[in-house]
């Protein structure tokens, strides 16, 4: 099974990268942008049914793939 | 009285540190591989700076799982001597030895330059023998020292006294401008709610011998000396 991990940073926490890559469409004239965050994105290839997997790569993401501190994440499962 | 300094793949202040514990302020030192999983005799743990594991998915996220980091945790939490510098501080702080995160400086720019750090207690192990009043000038080397924690966090950071250092200007007034990276309340340094574990994003192991006409940083490794032994003198 195939499963796709997205993080991004929470709303609370500055984003210069996003602020960034805003400017720079601002600049080229791409109109209407109100807000851009930049996060990661991560595919995991893995064995088991989907909540087995669902449940695995919460557990890792809390710990490890995402600091919840900082990031959210969000899990998307391909069956 | 015994220092390790740990070595992960990717480290490249650990000999920096090691030179300066050994040979500058005198004290044997051992250099820690992270596949280590004890500290051995060590009276204090040094966390150097550089870019462990490439700094990949997070910095310092990958380090905090290595065998080394389980024996660290150990011994903080039995009351050592911690201290992480730069890369150090964003592992303690993701292995939650320390609390925040280090997130990507604001202006996401690599700052490499002298600082000033104004002292914000000195009842600690790690500025305990800074003179009253004194502005450090210490060197900063970083892309992600921007430090952030939720706002419960940083009351309680600030309720406690455990704000070590803070980026100051050259009069030593905490300004949005001396800021290099976008830290909250200008914070280069913190310590844990027991004080034995610190971090700082400056690198005081850069500013610690006279060969470099640059001594402030050993005031801190001077505090930490003291505190392990107080009858040693290191002036």
């Amino acid at each position: 099974m195939k499963a796709k991990v997205i993080i991004t940073p929470k709303a609370e926490v500055l984003d210069p990268q996003g602020k960034t890559v805003q400017t720079a469409l601002e600049q080229m004239g791409c109109t209407g942008v109100s807000d851009v965050r930049v996060g990661k994105y991560i595919e995991i290839e893995m064995d088991g049914d989907h909540d087995e997997v669902k449940a695995k790569l919460s557990e890792y993401a809390d710990k490890f793939l995402a600091n919840p501190n900082i990031e959210d994440y969000r899990l998307k499962l391909e069956d | 009285m015994n220092f390790a300094v740990l070595q992960f793949p990717g480290s490249n202040c650990d000999q920096d540190c090691a030179h300066v514990l050994r040979n500058v302020m005198g004290y044997p030192t051992r250099l820690l591989w992270h596949k280590e999983n004890n500290v051995g005799d060590a009276d204090a743990v040094v966390v150097p700076g550089g870019f462990s594991y490439g700094d990949y998915l997070r910095t310092g996220s990958i380090a905090r799982f290595s065998p080394v980091m389980g024996a660290v945790k150990e011994f903080a939490d039995n009351g050592g001597f911690v201290l992480g510098i730069c890369n150090g501080f964003q592992i303690l702080c993701e292995a939650g030895l320390l609390p925040g995160a280090l997130i990507r400086n604001r202006s996401l720019q690599f700052r490499c330059e002298h600082v000033y750090l104004k002292v914000a207690t000195y009842d600690s192990p790690f500025t305990s023998q800074i003179p009253e009043g004194k502005l450090m000038r210490i060197p900063i080397a970083h892309g992600e020292g921007n430090y952030f924690c939720d706002a419960n966090t940083l009351d309680e950071i600030e309720a406690n006294d455990r704000i070590l250092f803070q980026y100051a200007d050259r009069e030593g007034d905490i300004t949005d401008h001396a800021n290099p990276n976008g830290s909250l309340k200008n914070i280069a340094g913190i310590c844990n709610a027991e004080r034995n574990v610190a971090g700082m994003m400056p690198h005081p192991e850069r500013a610690a011998e006279s060969a470099l006409n640059e001594k402030d940083g050993r005031l801190v490794f001077e505090s930490l000396i003291q505190s392990l032994n107080p009858a040693s003198t290191t002036a």
